[in-house]
């Protein structure tokens, strides 16, 4: 099957800045995938590239099969872009917007499209209102309707709950993933890694327009992540041979690192032996943050 | 194309919302310089024989009108759209850059004929002013506030800030409007800002337009379509290249 998301050998400077670094990555059809990487890492300069509002120095970008550049046309067609700019036209209401979007992509009579999607993003008691008098969040679903006009196979949302309240990133994600559900392509990138790992299957981390990892969430957490106990003991004490398992001493706890949960029956043993009594025992899950840190502090 | 039409419906709702600033305001501006000018020079200048000042006045205002809203239609359009970041919506759809022109162009064009017909309209009560050619008025409004229109589309893509554009505006636009021969016949200049009008291409759209009411002209009306549809080639040509290489649109 054609991937959704090719992207072959990307550079792409401004000036003395080395925005991308050969890139290359590639993103199948259905997939629900992360762009992760701290500020500045390049993402959003991958995306507007993918996008055609950036214009790549050297290297190949196609969506579902279609050259950015070359086959345009299908490409923008077959993309839908959420901009991490909270941006609107002053000029109209909510259903105006949608409508002209539609319009631009060469979509006429989509009433029907549009009052399911205003439905699906709890907008329709403001579709006749102007866009200037929506607030910051209202504003941010009109960006994700806008992007799905013209119904495109592939979605890119860039950073799409950044400053928005609990209830609508929970709605918000509900309907990104019916629409993943419903065969669409999405990627996405956030700040908010507990998303990434709940959302997406997979996951490419960039730093300094390089890619650094690049892997299903599950091999990133297993293969990254260590996995650690944290106990509370009594007397508060811990054995000397156990010594060399810690990783973290608070004033009532101990956390120590495990190979795997099999190593715990071990340390429980030795604990007994020295006549110490576990009061708590709390295994910690390993987690996306942890992997991101690990991953940037290496490279 | 199948995304001009909305661009282009897109653009002239966009004025047709603030009409009273984008029609009506400058329609009483016209209408100002009007009836100002005319009570001060009605009796002291008459330009061609037998056509009073204020029935000379009429076609040149109504072309400065044309020009310099064709000018901000396309040019304060994009401005805004660029810096609120909107510019982004119409980026990201599959429009081709002559698409993109032609939007642009139409919607100054269109205004430019609205406000020009409606500062005419107005005059029609202060003084009669025939109207010999008519196709000709029609071709010289439709080039001007085509050329304006690609100014605007080249200015509102250059100007990275208000101030730039409208530094576009007041020390290129309005100067070369003001010194074109609206309110006077070159003729009444001194030799060399005559000689020096001849360069102004605004000057030729004047002169043209004029020429369509009066049937009376500074300059030979062959003279003034050959220079004013070059300049309108030229300048879309320009405009085209610069939307294809996406000079400031697209990095």
């Amino acid at each position: 099957m054609t991937p959704a998301i090719q992207i072959r050998e990307v550079h792409k400077s401004f000036g003395a800045v080395q925005a991308l670094r050969n890139v290359s990555l590639e993103i199948a059809q259905g997939e629900f995938f992360a762009l992760l990487g701290p500020n500045g890492a390049g993402k959003t300069t991958l995306i507007n590239i993918l996008a055609g509002l950036s214009r790549a120095d050297h290297g190949k970008l196609a969506v579902m099969g279609f050259d950015v550049t070359s086959q345009y046309r299908e490409a923008r067609r077959a993309l839908g872009v959420v901009p991490q700019e909270l941006v609107f036209d002053p000029f109209f209401t909510v259903r105006e917007t949608l409508t002209i979007q539609s319009g631009y992509f060469g979509v006429k009579n989509n009433r029907g499209w549009i009052d399911e999607v205003i439905h699906h993003l709890d907008l329709a008691d403001k579709a006749d209102t102007n866009m200037r008098a929506l607030s910051g969040g209202m504003k941010r679903r009109v960006l994700v309707a806008q992007a799905l006009m013209h119904k495109p196979p592939v979605i890119v949302l860039d950073e799409p709950t950044a400053g928005v309240d609990v209830e609508l990133r929970q709605a918000l994600w509900q309907f990104i993933r019916k629409l993943n559900a419903d065969g669409h392509t999405i990627v996405l990138t956030t700040h908010y890694l507990e998303e990434a790992e709940a959302l997406c299957g997979r996951i490419a981390m960039l730093k300094q327009g390089k890619i650094v990892a690049l892997d299903t969430t599950k091999n990133l957490l297993e293969s990254f992540s260590a996995r650690r106990v944290k106990l509370r003991l009594s007397p508060d004490y811990l054995p000397d041979d156990l010594q060399s398992m810690l990783t973290q001493r608070s004033e009532t706890s101990y956390t120590l690192a495990l190979n795997d949960y099999s190593e715990l029956e071990k340390v429980m043993s030795r604990l007994r032996e020295a006549g110490i009594a576990a009061q708590e025992i709390e295994l910690l899950q390993p987690d996306l943050e942890e992997v991101f840190m690990k991953i940037m502090s290496k490279h | 194309m199948p995304g001009f039409p909305t661009l282009f419906y897109k653009e002239l709702l966009r004025f047709w919302k603030v009409s009273f600033q984008t029609i009506l305001a400058p329609m009483l501006t016209a209408l100002l310089y009007l009836l100002i000018f005319s009570h001060v020079l009605e009796e002291h200048v008459q330009v061609y024989d037998g056509v009073s000042y204020t029935a000379f006045l009429v076609p040149g205002l109504a072309m400065m009108a044309v020009l310099q809203n064709a000018f901000a239609n396309s040019s304060s359009s994009l401005i805004q759209s660029k810096i609120t970041g909107n510019i982004i919506f119409m980026l990201l759809p599959p429009l081709s850059h002559g698409e993109f022109f032609l939007a642009y162009i139409l919607a100054a064009i269109v205004r430019g004929l609205v406000v020009g017909l409606g500062v005419f309209a107005m005059t029609l009560w202060f003084v009669a002013v025939p109207l010999k050619y008519p196709l000709c008025v029609l071709l010289f409004a439709l080039l001007g506030s085509g050329i304006l229109g690609a100014m605007g589309i080249i200015a509102g893509i250059w100007a990275d800030k208000f101030d730039q554009l409208a530094a576009f505006q007041n020390f290129i636009i309005i100067p070369l409007t003001f010194l074109s021969g609206v309110f006077y016949s070159i003729h009444s200049l001194p030799q060399f800002w005559q000689v020096a009008s001849h360069f102004n291409p605004f000057f030729y759209m004047i002169d043209g337009f004029r020429y369509g009411f009066f049937g009376v002209s500074d300059v030979a009306p062959g003279l003034s379509i050959a220079v004013v549809a070059s300049c309108f080639l030229a300048l879309s040509l320009f405009t085209l290249w610069l939307l294809k290489i996406g000079y400031k649109l697209r990095y």
